[in-house]
């Protein structure tokens, strides 16, 4: 059955064919998955600083965030596919930060919502954490202090927009990166 | 505006006070710190003052000067509506100062605080530990020598910059 991983393997196999019947299941499958994860994102809120004001009016009823079925924040990381990182993140709360995107389930997308949480906005001190992709691969990136829920809204549908493509989120690329760099050392 | 109080403290504390002034209004006592406590009990217990309210503790670093640190003490009277600045200087090599906290319990934090970002020890806080940083952080950030570049991440800093954005994305309007 070699042929269930051949993504290019189109439609059921003819007579004597290389591709398993029904063969072009799985190149469906992904899509349709990629889909599915798009319109049924459920969040966690890693909420910190000022920035929680505009993420609480993109969740209320004006900017409807439940539109793009994203309206479900969850309170346990572990059922959560979306980790959302609004406002100031300061060393102090780097390892908390680090280890409740650890017990998220793959996959996973982390966006950082206003510019602290991206670049460390104005606070280049000795506090701040400068851009949360220091510490957690970061998946999209919304400026503004803060960003305006029209603002946010792009930054979610940019995120759909990429899960629809099925592109690799950034976990997955660093999964990928350690598996390669694990096998040339041997 | 309380220049009363100034005055009632000169009168009390010939030796005590080093300087007064008055900033539109604002007026500072400087205090030696051997009589600092006993300055403060006094605005705050006596009946002529009575400065009920302690408003803020905070500190302040000149690197060039000595004493180094100026700890800074806002009152208020509740009674009277009289505020009145307290100052006194902490020298770096013993860099203590008397604690607060016997009087107002409020002050407890204030000074964890100072503490925290200064290093001014104060002597007889009950429990002297940082506030806002972690127990790992080395040194006292708000000090005019604390290194502006200077990071302690607790955990492992990644470095790899995010890839390259694809190209903005035509969507339909
Ligand atoms: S980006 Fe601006 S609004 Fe958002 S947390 Fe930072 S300072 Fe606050």
């Amino acid at each position: 059955m070699g042929g269930v991983d051949d993504r290019s393997a189109g439609g059921p196999a003819g007579p004597g064919g290389g591709a398993p019947p029904f063969g072009w299941l799985t190149t469906k499958a992904d899509p349709l998955f990629a889909w599915a994860r798009k319109w049924s994102l459920f969040q966690y809120d890693f909420v910190t600083a000022c920035c929680a004001m505009e993420f609480m009016s993109t969740m209320c009823a004006h900017w409807d965030m439940a539109r793009f079925g994203a309206e479900i924040p969850r309170w346990s990381p572990r059922q959560a596919d979306v980790l959302w990182v609004v406002g100031t993140i300061v060393h102090r709360q780097g390892p908390p930060l680090k280890r409740i995107y650890d017990q998220m389930c793959e996959p996973k997308w982390v966006v950082a919502f206003g510019t602290c949480a991206s670049v460390g906005g104005f606070y280049d001190n000795y506090s701040t954490v400068q851009g949360i992709d220091k510490i957690i691969p970061c998946d999209i990136y919304i400026p503004g202090c803060p960003p305006r829920p029209e603002q946010v809204l792009d930054g979610l549908m940019l995120l759909q927009e990429k899960i629809g493509r099925g592109e690799l989120s950034r976990w997955q690329e660093e999964q990928q990166k350690k598996a390669a760099a694990a096998k040339l050392a041997g | 505006m309380s220049q009363r109080l100034v005055d009632l403290v000169k009168s009390r504390f010939p030796q005590g006070v080093l300087e007064s002034h008055d900033f539109r209004g604002d007026d500072t006592v400087v205090v030696r710190r051997e009589d600092y406590l006993e300055v403060v009990r006094f605005l705050k217990d006596s009946p002529g003052t009575a400065m009920d309210f302690f408003v803020d503790l905070t500190c302040v670093d000149w690197p060039e000067r000595k004493p180094r640190f100026d700890v800074v003490l806002h009152l208020k009277s509740f009674g009277s509506g009289e505020r009145l600045r307290v100052k006194t200087g902490v020298p770096e090599d013993d860099c203590t100062c008397p604690s607060l906290t016997g009087l107002w319990p409020a002050a407890n934090w204030f000074e964890r605080e100072a503490y925290d970002m200064y290093g001014v020890r104060f002597s007889g806080h009950p429990d002297l530990r940082r506030i806002l940083l972690y127990e790992e952080f080395e040194g006292h950030p708000l000090r005019k020598d604390y290194p502006k570049e200077k990071r302690q991440p607790l955990v492992p800093m990644r470095d790899d910059a995010p890839p390259q954005p694809p190209p903005f994305p035509e969507r339909p309007h």
